[in-house]
Order: structure tokens, then C-alpha cells, then sequence
């Protein structure tokens, strides 16, 4: 049950958001679920509210703000453009009893395409608001990772599938392990046969698999030295500035770096790890950050160009944002 | 009183009237065959006839104390943190819920093939593979746990078998005790393992109201059920 003292919290947050030079956004709650579904696939559904119009067909209660506020801003947006929105947001629990199905959002988005400036912006905007709960942030760059992936010496197919998975940890480390001859691929010997064809799929498609197949066992394997520098920057986590000194040549991490010193976020103290965010929501694909304050996860955010890609019908547009929840934080902001 | 329910019709009712025969449990129907009113001797317990589907629910509910249905009901409609709890699995009814592909898919026989095989389907043909089911919580949460991504789940309450030569689903996911459904609708399971094997279980419900006198008779009858 969302409290009077959280949406109290919630307005309060807002006006300091929009008070940094946000245009306000208000979609509604009842959403068509058509893009959602097709943008997060069946995962959204164990997650979301799905419910039917006999009318319009299937809509869901608003699982984020970030969706619809893209769709807004690539149909009618000029960039640059700052964004804030304060609201319920809706989440099925099939596991845990006790977590809430209904809570607030308070966000900030911003399309612009200096990134790393933008980036620096947001994170210190939000530890300026949550100054009074005494914010530790944590920060993370899928982009690393996926400059790693498309870097490796293999073939344009392998490069694609780690990327499809990426943020899928188990199911990414088996594809790399079978690429790099570490685990068995799947069996080449099968042949087609003269079963019926019935549905879509066509007896080419089986075919061109099949070739497909044959081509990746022929290939040779990805040098381990390789695959193992992919797994170290998976696994690495420690302080911006140690990230600094172990990847010289990653320009858009010393542009961030940078851009968040000149906002007074110390390199040597600010904890890093590429993977941070990795299992949230499919859309982060740079950037990441979390906040943390008296050990409950209150705000996250990051980098998500691809997001307005899938959505912008052709178009993209940088874009870089994040949600604090307000029903985590204890007590009013200080005046 | 302990309130058990019971399957009300055909072979499920049957095996289960038989099982708690074997322990030394009466339960048999009264009045007329269409009626759906029993009783049970040997134990302060009454009998509840109805359809296996409702069983979870009314567990859930409370309504029932005991009852016996497929473990993939229980699975599929109540969460992990539901109020049921199994009191014994009871050797019967077993069927397991399988994913299963065209035969003629030469290339796809485990569900990592299956992840390859939605990617490049998504692409050529512009949406989702599409899996005919009405378990959808078990198969969502089983494809979930193996990364398969690219696929979407539509809706089958019947005839599941056939949706794939209908055009509605690329695949299916089903019960099957034998598979020879699926032979026969030129479908192949997948070989990695059913998504779940499922038996008649009987659950016993932490919702229902227990009276110390109930408690004390399920003491006794679990003593008799596990002999």
C-alpha cells in the first residue's frame, strides 16, 4: 500500500527534478501491450499485469515509465530533451508474497547525445536529491562488455549470439564455453527426414540450420586467452580509478570518468564492476548505475540507445536514465 | 470435520478410491451415479467430489483441508509460497508436461536448439515462435531458468496437439503419459527432460481452519495413510 508520506516524497522528488530542467511526463496507467510484449517478450508477462479489452485487445498496467515515454519522445521529440515523471507503477509477484504488486516511481530521462556528460548528469542529480538518505552509488558499463563481444576473433553468427544473451548470465557463459571448445557444440550429424510439414516453419529453414551448423563445428574455437579476458571483465569489480588504469584504450569510460569528476565523483572512490546491472530489465546496453541507501537498493538507472532504436522505427537517439522508488526511503526531505 | 477432496469423475476418482482402500480407508459415492455426494468410513472425515482443476484453489482457499490432484496443477496455479503441502505422492496418474517441435525439425531436438532455432525464426518471419499451452506459469518459468529467449506462449485450452497444422503455434507444450498423441500429430518431444513429471498427489492445506480434533484425526490418518 503506497502511504500519504510516500507520495508526499514522491512530489517532493519530482519538483526537484523538474526544478533541474525536466518537462514533466504523465502517461496513463492503462497500457496497450502490444510493444511491451513484443519488446520484452514473455518474461513481461510474469512480471506485468496482463489484462484484456474486448475492444482494443490486450493492455497491461504500466510496468515503467521508460516505454511509453520513449514511444512519446521518438513520435514527437526534438532532442535534447530532459524528462521527470512521478507515478504507481504495477508488478506481478509469482514468488515472493511479501514484495509490493504496486509502488512509486519517481524518474528522470535524458536524450542527448553527449553521453558521457549526460551520464555524469543524471547519477549526480539523483545523489543530490537523495543527499538527505546518504546515497552510496555503484556503477557498471554493459557497453564494455559488448565492445569485448563484438572485439572477439570468431565469426559475425558466434559474435551475435553472445550479444542476444547478454543479459542472460548462464545461458551467455555456456555459449562461450562451447565456443571456445571448452563444452560440447550441438550434434552436426542429424539429417532431414520425411515427416510431414506442418506449421509455419519451412523444411528450408531446417535446412539452412543445419548448414549453419556444420559451418560453426568446421570453425575453429576462440582462443582461450580471449574468452578468458571476456570472463575477467565480467567478473571485475573494484574502484573507477583501477577500471581506468586496466582499460587505457576505453574511451567512453575516461569521458565518463571524467564527466563525473568534474561533478565531484571521485574515481579513486567510486565502485565499478562492467556487469553491474546486467540481469535487470533487457534494455541497458552501456552505462549503469545503483544507489544504495541504508542497505536497500532505492534508485537505478543507465544507458538504453537501443530501447529508441527498437522503437524509433529506424531512428535512435542516446538516451540515458533512471527511477528512484520513494517508497524505500525513510522520513521527509530535509527543506 | 476434515474436509478431502476428491476428483469427481473416471479414472482419477477410481485410482484414488483405491489407494486409500489400500489404507484401510472407505470412500465411495451415495445416491445416484450422476450425483456428486460421498462418504467416507473408517475416519471423521467428509467427502468432496469435484473437478481435479478446482482442487488448488480451494486448498488455497482453505476450503479444503486435504485433496488429492496432479502435481502439475498444484505447480501451475499456485506459487512457490502457496499454504499446500504435499502429504504423499501417490503412485498414480502420472504424465509428464513435455515441450514438443514439428518432426520434421530435423535440427531441433533440445531446448538449446530450440533458442537458436526462435532466434532465426523471429527473424524471417518477423514475430515470436509460438508455443500452444495452458501450463503457462510451469513453461514460462522452465524456459526462463534454461535462457531461451524469442518465444511467446498462446493460449490452448484443448486439442493442443493440433495447433501446429492448424497454423496457430510453431510448438506445444503438454501432458502426455505415452507421446502417442504427439506421434500421431507428427510432433516430437524434446530429449532434455519433461518440464515436469507430474503423479496424484494428496496436499494438505496450512489455510484450512484446524480444530484441535482435526488435527488430532489427521494425526491418526497419517499414521494409517503411511502404512
Amino acid at each position: 500500500m503506497i502511504g500519504d508520506a510516500d507520495r508526499t516524497r514522491a512530489g517532493d522528488l519530482l519538483a526537484r527534478l523538474e526544478a533541474a530542467g525536466a518537462a514533466r511526463f504523465a502517461p496513463p496507467i492503462l497500457l496497450p501491450a502490444g510493444t511491451l510484449l513484443d519488446l520484452y517478450g514473455e518474461d513481461i508477462r510474469a512480471r506485468a499485469f496482463v489484462t484484456h479489452d474486448p475492444l482494443r485487445g490486450e493492455a497491461m498496467l504500466r510496468p515503467d515509465f521508460t516505454v511509453p515515454l520513449v514511444q512519446a519522445h521518438m513520435e514527437a521529440g526534438a532532442e535534447p530533451a530532459r524528462y521527470c515523471y512521478a507515478g504507481e507503477v504495477f508488478r506481478r509477484q509469482e514468488e515472493d508474497e511479501t514484495r509490493p504488486r504496486e509502488y512509486l516511481q519517481v524518474g528522470y530521462e535524458a536524450f542527448d547525445a553527449d553521453r558521457a556528460a549526460a551520464e555524469a548528469e543524471v547519477l549526480a542529480l539523483f545523489l543530490d536529491v537523495l543527499a538527505p538518505w546518504e546515497p552510496r552509488p555503484a556503477t557498471g558499463d554493459l557497453g564494455l562488455i559488448r565492445a569485448a563481444v563484438a572485439a572477439l576473433d570468431t565469426t559475425g553468427a558466434r559474435r551475435a549470439a553472445l550479444l542476444r544473451h547478454l543479459w542472460r548470465p548462464a545461458r551467455f557463459r555456456r555459449l562461450l564455453d562451447r565456443f571456445a571448445g571448452r563444452a560440447p557444440g550441438p550434434a552436426t550429424d542429424r539429417a532431414p527426414n520425411d515427416a510431414p510439414v506442418i506449421g509455419q516453419r519451412t523444411p528450408e529453414e531446417v535446412e539452412a540450420r543445419l548448414d549453419a551448423l556444420r559451418a560453426d563445428a568446421a570453425e575453429p574455437p576462440i582462443d582461450g586467452g580471449q574468452a578468458d579476458a571476456l570472463l575477467s571483465l565480467l567478473s571485475m569489480r573494484g574502484t573507477m580509478a583501477e577500471a581506468l588504469r586496466a582499460l587505457p584504450d576505453a574511451e567512453s569510460l575516461h569521458a565518463r570518468a571524467d564527466a563525473l569528476a568534474a561533478r565531484g565523483l571521485d574515481p579513486a572512490t567510486l565502485p565499478f564492476a562492467p556487469a553491474e546491472g546486467r540481469s535487470a530489465m533487457e534494455y541497458y546496453d552501456g552505462f549503469t548505475f545503483t544507489i544504495t541507501a541504508n542497505d536497500r537498493t532505492v534508485a537505478t538507472g543507465g544507458r538504453y540507445d537501443a530501447l529508441t532504436a527498437a522503437l524509433g522505427g529506424g531512428r535512435t537517439i542516446p538516451a540515458v536514465g533512471g527511477v528512484i522508488r520513494p517508497g524505500l526511503l525513510e522520513g521527509e526531505l530535509l527543506a | 470435520m476434515i474436509r478431502l477432496g476428491v476428483p469427481s469423475k473416471g479414472r482419477l476418482m477410481a485410482d484414488t478410491f483405491d489407494w486409500f482402500g489400500a489404507r484401510g480407508l472407505t470412500l465411495r459415492r451415495t445416491g445416484s451415479d450422476r450425483e456428486y455426494a460421498g462418504e467416507v468410513e473408517g475416519a471423521e472425515v467428509a467427502l468432496v467430489l469435484l473437478s481435479a482443476g478446482e482442487v488448488p484453489r480451494d486448498l488455497a482457499a482453505g476450503r479444503l483441508h486435504l485433496g488429492v490432484t496432479g502435481s502439475d496443477l498444484i505447480r501451475e496455479r499456485l506459487g512457490p509460497s502457496a499454504p499446500v503441502h504435499a502429504v504423499a505422492a501417490m503412485g498414480f496418474g502420472h504424465a509428464d508436461l513435455v515441450l514438443a517441435v514439428p518432426r520434421f525439425w530435423a535440427d531441433c531436438d533440445t531446448t538449446d536448439d530450440l533458442d537458436a532455432v526462435a532466434a532465426r525464426f523471429r527473424a524471417a518471419h518477423g514475430h515470436r515462435l509460438r508455443i500452444a499451452t495452458k501450463y503457462h506459469r510451469l513453461v514460462r518459468d522452465y524456459l526462463r531458468a534454461r535462457g531461451v529467449a524469442d518465444y511467446a506462449l498462446v493460449d490452448s485450452q484443448g486439442a493442443t496437439e493440433g495447433t501446429v497444422a492448424n497454423g496457430t503455434a510453431e510448438a506445444i507444450a503438454d501432458i502426455t503419459s505415452t507421446g502417442a498423441t504427439l506421434e500421431a500429430n507428427h510432433l516430437k518431444m524434446l530429449s532434455d527432460g519433461p518440464i515436469h513429471a507430474s503423479q496424484a498427489t494428496l496436499w494438505r492445506s496450512d489455510a484450512a481452519p484446524w480444530t484441535d480434533a482435526e488435527r488430532a484425526e489427521m494425526a491418526r490418518l497419517e499414521a494409517m495413510l503411511a502404512g
